[in-house]
């Protein structure tokens, strides 16, 4: 019988840090699903979906020699998920601007009270260490509607943030 | 009449060459009428390419007036069709029926200049601009042997930043 797990795993970016990992998977029977990985700062972060034919456990300890050697944190949570539960996301919306504290908490929120549900968000601080700005690009259904998240943000512009959204019409053909 | 079977990746023959329709007969135009079908039998298929229902002849059939808000031509058949211009580009979000569950973003020409026969064998010029250009050229594509997966661009970095600029 095997589980849909969530595997995360953190550690100080290197070249090899994907490959060592997904081939003691591979060498231990799973399969992989969805996944995403991602450098933040100097590290380097992966959170996929790993089908596995044993227990949390079992599956921490194909890892271990490799974590061992690559100083990688590792994490295993079971998952009742499956493949193919993708939702198609109908609102692109990026904000932007001078980095400080509670852009993404009071934005989201914001977003979130006129129905937004998040898809898909990456954000990257820029500019430079004096100046640093803050740039956000969500991904999303817009639960009641896009004209409610446009209101949602032109009260969140005149607080301070550039916002732009745009309806995503995705091409079926 | 049962439907066309939509072929679905991994399946070699998406990506296979199709020829130039020679015989304007009704043949071709029973073929259309199937392959209209199959196209609106698919949940928001807004076009649909011949070798996707393996048929390898240069057939497509593009109707994006399920949209009202845009500048479009309605159903259009198109036999032959070739584009002559390309002006512009634009990142979307495109699906396929030959690839289910998976929508990625691809970078289009903005606007097309393109020339095709109907089923009778009429020839048309026509310009079109925006998602239904997308959706023209993402079905002529497939006459080339070409999914929307051999244009996918990262979901993550936005490669046409200055785009913002025009607004």
């Amino acid at each position: 019988m095997t589980h849909w797990y969530i595997l995360s795993v953190v550690g100080k970016d290197r070249p090899g840090i994907v490959s060592h990992v997904t081939a003691a998977l591979y060498g231990g029977g799973c399969n992989l699903g969805e996944t995403s990985m991602i450098r933040l700062g100097d590290s380097f972060t992966i959170m996929m979906m790993v089908r596995h034919a044993g227990t949390q456990k079992s599956l921490q300890d194909l890892l271990s020699s490799v974590a061992d050697s690559m100083g990688l944190h590792v994490h295993v949570d079971k998952m009742d998920g499956k493949l193919h539960r993708h939702i198609e996301p109908d609102v692109q919306i990026t904000v932007y601007g001078a980095d400080r504290p509670g852009i993404v908490a009071h934005v989201t929120g914001a977003l979130a009270e006129a129905g937004l549900n998040i898809v898909n968000l990456d954000s990257d601080v820029g500019g430079s260490n004096e100046s640093p700005i803050y740039i956000m690009h969500i991904d999303g259904v817009a639960g009641e509607g896009i004209a409610a998240l446009e209101s949602a943000l032109e009260i969140v512009i005149k607080e301070g943030v550039d916002a732009k959204l745009r309806p995503i019409e995705t091409m079926i053909g | 009449m049962s439907l066309l079977e939509i072929l679905q990746y991994p399946d070699p023959r998406l990506k296979q060459l199709s020829d130039p329709v020679e015989r304007f007969d009704d043949a071709l135009r029973a073929y259309i009428t199937d392959l209209e079908q199959a196209m609106r039998a698919g949940p928001g298929g807004v076009g649909i390419a011949a070798p996707q229902t393996g048929h390898f002849i240069r057939v497509v059939i593009v109707d994006v007036s399920s949209k009202p808000k845009i500048e479009q031509h309605g159903r259009m058949v198109m036999v032959n069709p070739e584009i002559i211009s390309y002006d512009g580009f634009a990142k979307g979000r495109e699906g396929c029926m030959s690839v289910p569950d998976y929508t990625g973003n691809v970078v289009r020409a903005e606007s097309i200049e393109l020339e095709y026969f109907d089923e009778f064998g009429e020839k048309h010029k026509i310009e079109s601009v925006g998602f239904e250009a997308r959706a023209i050229q993402h079905e002529l594509d497939h006459l080339e042997g070409l999914l929307f997966l051999d244009r996918l661009v990262s979901r993550r970095s936005d490669l046409f930043r200055r785009k913002i600029y025009k607004k």
